[in-house]
């Protein structure tokens, strides 16, 4: 039963990810083309209607499925790789370094963070880009919003991992293999990432399906207040925010609000079902 | 208050200066003036405003300048919205964002234990699979995706709601919901899984098998360790409502300081950011106080050890 569970929702977050890749490939429609029929409801040519500009809804909302799950595979990796080296270093050295460290993830939890991001990512936009164009990632500034987010959004997340790592690492180092390790001579980098490392990897990959939702969930929310991806580029969050825009009680183009809502709610309710049976089955364990 | 609240309330200062001069200093480094994004204005004017604003010379001596006038109690003018102070901006506004904030903090608390000892109670059964679902469905839903759904339906279908605005109480009703949905079913889960430990542990089932009514079994001797972890949960969710009350108040054009943030970042009103930023973080680090002060005085055991 939980493992069915488990392989439907993998088998969907599968779909998802794939039409979100290979969708746009195979649509009759571009990303960005316009057509003459500007607001239309669904029908054959346009499954999902078009929006203000006539284009197809359903191209746009899996093109900016791309974005939104790159935000946050990106954020949710660099997250992991912050919180995990920093909860190894904190637990695995202890003392003073550790009370330090700590302490600095105790303020910084009680910050909020989501608004010092804020003012990170719409101040620094430009200053990245200007920086990124006399170097030879030139290619790379037109989407200096885009890394901004990914560092971000992933230095949001990696508190709670930190602590969690940190907690684990201070039972494993005392554990027979670690002192053994110490004392033929390994260095310390090797004990902390070829000897612990492997035994946190479950907690880790518990962890990552619950940030994923985490940082996508960020990532709409600065796009749907107009501070997360800009255009050209879309995402679910600010497909939402468009289709939001044109909310009018004379008549709404619901297509365009019901439709973004649905395919974000989903993956989120999803990823959240599969980390939800993961940490069940460790808890179980 | 016990020493180890005395010594949080205390290192709450140096964070707040810290934040402050760093929000500062953001904003100042960032490209683009304050000044700089209406008509192009002449050197020497832009000089005179800067002087005048306490923005010239060398960023040391402006943060200095800002960090002194903030400890006197000024936390500057508003570059934007000429002729208001960001006090006064902030004592306008941040009232009924705190409104908004309190109403749905209740909401989500009010709805979310009952909801969860409900589901503990029924626990194995498909009530509880039905409820559990719920809460997994609610905290997948944003509360920006709510904000469009919910004006489509019950402002513009069924006309029962204002789509938008600030004053009375129907006004109100939506942008709560909105807010505190997403953790309704945060509280049910942590409501229902600290019942269901605690129901199970050793104590409950000798006062069980003293012939306790269940009723009173429940509510005098479970609830008070099965509400720990909600309680330790209030700073967070208190934070998250916060911060979450930005989206909800640009989309129902709420007039709160989570406007007044965001406009400010838009417009490089260093002042305003600086401000509100402060307040955001006096707020969260209030919140967080109170929790400890809270855990500790339900749970003896963390009372007694520090």
């Amino acid at each position: 039963m939980k493992n069915r569970n488990k392989i439907v929702g993998l088998v969907l977050l599968t779909l998802i990810l794939g039409a979100s890749i290979f969708g746009p490939m195979i649509s009759p429609h571009g990303v960005g083309e316009l057509s003459p029929q500007r607001l239309a409801a669904p029908s054959q040519q346009n499954w999902l209607g078009t929006d203000l500009h006539g284009r197809d809804l359903l191209t746009r909302l899996l093109y900016g499925g791309r974005i939104s799950l790159l935000v946050g595979l990106v954020g949710a990796s660099i997250s992991l790789a912050v919180g995990v080296t920093y909860g190894l270093v904190a637990g695995y050295f202890g003392g003073r370094l550790d009370n330090a460290m700590m302490r600095l993830v105790d303020i910084l939890y009680a910050l909020p963070r989501i608004v010092l991001v804020i003012v990170l990512i719409s101040l620094f936009d430009l200053k990245l880009k200007s920086a990124l164009d006399d170097t030879f990632l030139a290619p790379l500034a037109t989407h200096a919003r885009l890394l901004l987010l990914f560092v971000g959004l992933g230095l949001v997340e990696w508190l709670t991992l930190a602590r969690i790592v940190r907690a684990q690492v201070l039972t494993i180092k005392e554990r027979p293999f670690v002192l053994s390790s110490r004392l033929i001579g390994q260095r310390t980098s090797t004990i902390l990432f070829r000897q612990i490392l492997p035994q946190i990897l479950p907690i880790i990959i518990t962890y990552l399906t619950l940030a994923l939702p985490a940082v996508i969930l960020e990532e709409s929310f600065l796009s749907f207040l107009g501070l997360g991806v800009q255009a050209p580029l879309a995402s679910w969050g600010t497909l939402l925010a468009d289709g939001a825009a044109l909310l009018n009680p004379m008549g709404t183009p619901w297509w365009l609000i019901m439709f973004p809502a649905l395919a974000l709610t989903s993956t989120l309710l999803l990823l959240n079902l599969l980390g939800d049976q993961l940490k069940l089955d460790k808890d179980s364990r | 208050m016990p020493s180890f609240l005395l010594r949080r309330f205390l290192s709450i200062f140096p964070v707040l200066l810290a934040v402050l001069v760093l929000s500062f200093l953001l904003v100042r480094i960032a490209p683009g003036s304050p000044f700089s994004n209406e008509r192009a204005l002449d050197p020497a004017t832009k000089l005179l405003l800067e002087k005048k604003y306490g923005l010239s010379g060398s960023l040391p001596s402006q943060v200095l300048h800002y960090t002194g006038n903030v400890l006197q109690g000024d936390l500057g003018d508003s570059l934007k919205f000429r002729g208001r102070t960001v006090t006064e901006i902030i004592a306008q506004s941040l009232p009924r964002s705190l409104i908004l904030g309190s109403i749905s903090f209740c909401l989500a608390l009010g709805l979310g234990i009952p909801l969860g000892a409900w589901a503990a109670a029924q626990y194995g059964k498909s009530t509880d699979t039905l409820l559990n679902a719920l809460a997994l469905l609610t905290l997948s839903i944003p509360g920006f995706v709510l904000i469009p759904l919910s004006i489509l339906l019950f402002s513009f279908y069924f006309h029962l709601f204002p789509p938008a605005g600030w004053g009375s109480w129907n006004q109100l009703l939506l942008p709560s919901l909105c807010l505190a949905i997403p953790f309704i079913g945060s509280c049910a889960r942590l409501t229902r899984a600290g019942l269901l430990q605690t129901l199970q542990s050793d104590y409950i089932r000798t006062a069980r098998s003293k012939g306790v009514p269940e009723s009173k079994l429940v509510l005098l001797h479970a609830l008070r360790p099965a509400i720990l972890p909600l309680v330790a949960y209030a700073g967070p969710l208190a934070a998250n409502i916060l911060t979450g009350s930005l989206v909800i108040e640009e989309g129902f054009a709420i007039p709160g300081i989570g406007q007044f943030f965001v406009n400010g970042v838009m417009n490089r009103d260093v002042f305003l950011v600086s401000g509100t930023v402060l307040i955001y973080c006096l707020l969260l680090l209030f919140f967080n106080l109170v929790t400890d002060w809270l855990t500790a005085l339900l749970d003896p055991r963390i009372r007694l050890s520090s």
